[in-house]
């Protein structure tokens, strides 16, 4: 399978429930009336596109449909299509940071169970197969056998694990990680969190001392602050990326759990409000189940045709 | 704390349409849009938004309510009365068998939060002089198993494991033997992550189903779903039966809509909140006084009797 037909295997439920029901959509109405508007918006909202970002397209579309854009029911596809796509093509950046010089410091936060751990095992290895030297480090020291989990990933990956205790302080694995990582002339260190609501004010400060910590030892790191987000997480995303923004500037999203049927629409809300790029998705637990996120791609394989 | 978005949406919708004496249809009308726009934002699945605010229009725009004194009250009392319906009306508790042990299983999406919840589940049945049992059953995540004798082990109860490749059907039935054998009367079954479409995981949790007759079969979902949420429960209803719904990350700042949407869908009870990472941290969930709470109900149920 290539690239593209993988990424469109582990979209295909979204694919279908998002562009099969518009599709049922346009063989329902020969012509467009409120009522084919109305159930437009229908399948918009339950892709968890989110009120404000449907009530966009919305206008969009029937503006398009003022402007003789759109005059038949199935024209509409093209044209949300090309429309969610621009959304997420806009300000797109280069999908990965690489410091100037090594080690190159990558820091994984996010709310609690969406996948952070295991994409920082994906991550490892996909740096690894590159060739390069990869460096985990387990700052989740309150979750129950955090550190294990971290470590068997380690394992699978052939990346060195530094930890400490459950219970230690994060800042303080931190630290040695960064210290280990320049030592050992590592290219790369990605540094576990623990899980945490964007809501808890002392947690949000515990990051910050973790982020500080890494900057002092290295000024510019860390390179890239991923924010882990779970695919099926409904409007609750924006308010995480905003509050986990201000706590540490995030540098790109992941999001998990692609595979499901979750729709993954969180993302055009998301970019559409936040303009956070997003850079991977992860479509299963596998270790090789961590894909770049590229915007054309995204939208292409939500619109393919069956 | 979860649902606080949508209580101030609603109330805000409220306040205007109390300001008003009699109520025009467009007024009920205009109302209803941002109770819908409320909703929506909400997470609450667009198909239950439909019914909801369709029967709330059908019953608020009757006669008796339009040339009432106090229209708008009446509406809010509509209201409330869908909204605690909708949120499956009264407690729910689980059922604990006559003859031990009783048997919970707990089932679930990745990272919803079941290991942690079996943790919960059994400090509270052991502060009621209950004797939990442990079962790990997720044989899959790296360190699940670790991760439930952990919690065993701060909780200074048993966990049934078997570390060597045993299947979780064969854990669980050799759990209930450990049970009777050691007299432990409640068994808390945890079973791996997966999602509602893995057709072999789900037979998997079929065949344990079948295997130990659990009393009680749990779904635990995360407060923060979306749409999504009530596509995964009527399948792991349909596949399995679920006798009721345990809602976690309460703690957070999510507007809980989706969750609300399963019982409505489903009609399986929500019976526990998780309110947060500590063990301590479960609630029994009541409906009645999350609608009040979210409507601000203390205040309008006293105007309604001033009126
Ligand atoms: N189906 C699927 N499951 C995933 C994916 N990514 C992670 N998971 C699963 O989600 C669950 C939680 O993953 P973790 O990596 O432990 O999540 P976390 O964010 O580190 O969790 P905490 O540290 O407890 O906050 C595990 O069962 C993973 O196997 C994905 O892309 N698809
Ligand atoms: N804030 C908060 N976090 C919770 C709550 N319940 C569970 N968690 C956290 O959510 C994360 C996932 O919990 P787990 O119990 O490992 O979830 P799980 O469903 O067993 O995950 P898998 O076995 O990977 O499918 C952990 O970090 C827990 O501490 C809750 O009510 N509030
Ligand atoms: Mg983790
Ligand atoms: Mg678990």
């Amino acid at each position: 399978m290539g690239f593209f037909d993988k990424l469109k295997a582990g979209l295909d439920k979204t694919r279908k429930s998002f562009t099969e029901k518009i599709e049922q959509l346009v063989v329902g109405y020969a012509t467009i009336d409120d009522e084919f508007l109305d159930d437009v918006e229908a399948v918009l909202l339950s892709a968890d596109v989110g009120v404000h970002t449907t009530a966009k397209l919305m206008a969009e579309i029937k503006s398009g449909i003022k402007s003789k854009e759109i005059q038949a029911p199935e024209q509409l596809k093209p044209f949300l299509q090309t429309k969610i796509s621009a959304i997420l093509a806009e300000g797109a950046t280069p999908d990965r940071l690489f410091a100037a010089q090594p080690p190159t410091v990558i820091m994984v936060v996010g709310i609690n169970g969406v996948g952070k751990t295991t994409t920082i095992g994906k991550l490892g290895n996909y740096y690894r197969e590159q060739g390069l030297k990869v460096m985990l480090a387990a700052g989740d020291t309150f979750r129950a056998a955090a550190i294990d989990q971290l470590e068997i990933w380690g394992q699978r990956t052939g990346a060195e694990v530094i930890s400490q205790f459950e219970g230690s302080d994060p800042a303080a694995v931190a630290f040695d990680a960064v210290q280990s990582a320049k030592a050992q002339k590592a290219d790369i260190l990605i540094i576990d969190t623990a899980g945490r609501l964007h809501t808890k004010a002392n947690l949000m400060e515990e990051l910050k001392k973790i982020k500080r910590v890494i900057s002092r030892e290295i000024p510019d790191a860390p390179h890239e602050t991923l924010l882990v987000l779970d695919a099926t997480t409904g409007q609750n995303a924006i308010n995480q990326a905003r509050l986990f923004g201000e706590a540490a500037p995030v540098s790109g999203i992941v999001l998990t759990k692609l595979d499901g049927t979750a729709k993954g629409g969180v993302i055009v809300g998301l970019k559409a409000e936040l303009h956070v790029p997003v850079k991977w998705i992860g479509v299963g637990e596998g270790i090789n189940d961590l894909r770049p996120f590229v915007p054309e791609e995204f939208s292409r394989a939500l619109f393919a045709d069956k | 704390m979860v649902f606080e978005g949508l209580a101030d949406r609603l109330q805000q919708t409220f306040k205007k349409l109390r300001g008003r004496g009699k109520l025009s249809e467009a007024d009920v009308s205009e109302a209803m849009r941002e109770v819908r726009m409320a909703l929506l934002e909400a997470d609450v699945n667009f198909k239950v938004v439909k019914d909801f605010i369709g029967k709330i229009k059908e019953r608020a725009v009757g006669q008796e309510v339009m040339q009432s004194l106090t229209p708008a009250q009446q509406v809010i009392k509509i209201v409330n009365d869908e909204l605690t319906e909708l949120m499956g009306g009264t407690q729910s508790r689980i059922t604990i068998s006559s003859r031990p042990p009783t048997v919970v299983m707990l089932v679930g999406l990745q990272g919803a939060g079941k290991t942690t919840t079996a943790g919960k589940l059994a400090l509270s049945l052991k502060k009621q002089n209950k004797r939990p049992l442990l079962v790990a059953g997720d044989i899959y995540r790296p360190a699940a198993i670790k991760q439930l004798q952990v919690l065993g082990e701060q909780l200074d109860l048993p966990v049934f494991a078997i570390e060597s490749g045993a299947n979780p059907v064969t854990i669980a039935e050799r759990a209930i033997e450990y049970a009777h054998s050691h007299a432990r009367d409640m068994v808390i079954i945890d079973t791996a992550g997966r999602l509602h479409i893995n057709e072999e995981l789900m037979q998997e949790l079929k065949s344990i189903k079948n295997t130990v007759k659990p009393h009680e079969i749990l779904l635990v979902v995360d407060a923060m779903t979306g749409q999504d949420a009530v596509n995964v429960a009527e399948t792991f209803n349909n596949e399995l039966g679920v006798d009721g719904v345990i809602l976690t990350k309460l703690d957070g700042d999510a507007r809980g809509g989706a969750a609300l949407s399963v019982k409505a869908v489903t009609g399986c009870p929500i019976k526990f909140a998780g309110m947060g990472e500590k063990l301590e941290a479960l609630e029994s969930f009541h409906p009645d006084r999350m609608a009040s709470r979210i409507l601000g109900m203390g205040d309008v149920l006293s105007l309604i009797e001033k009126a």
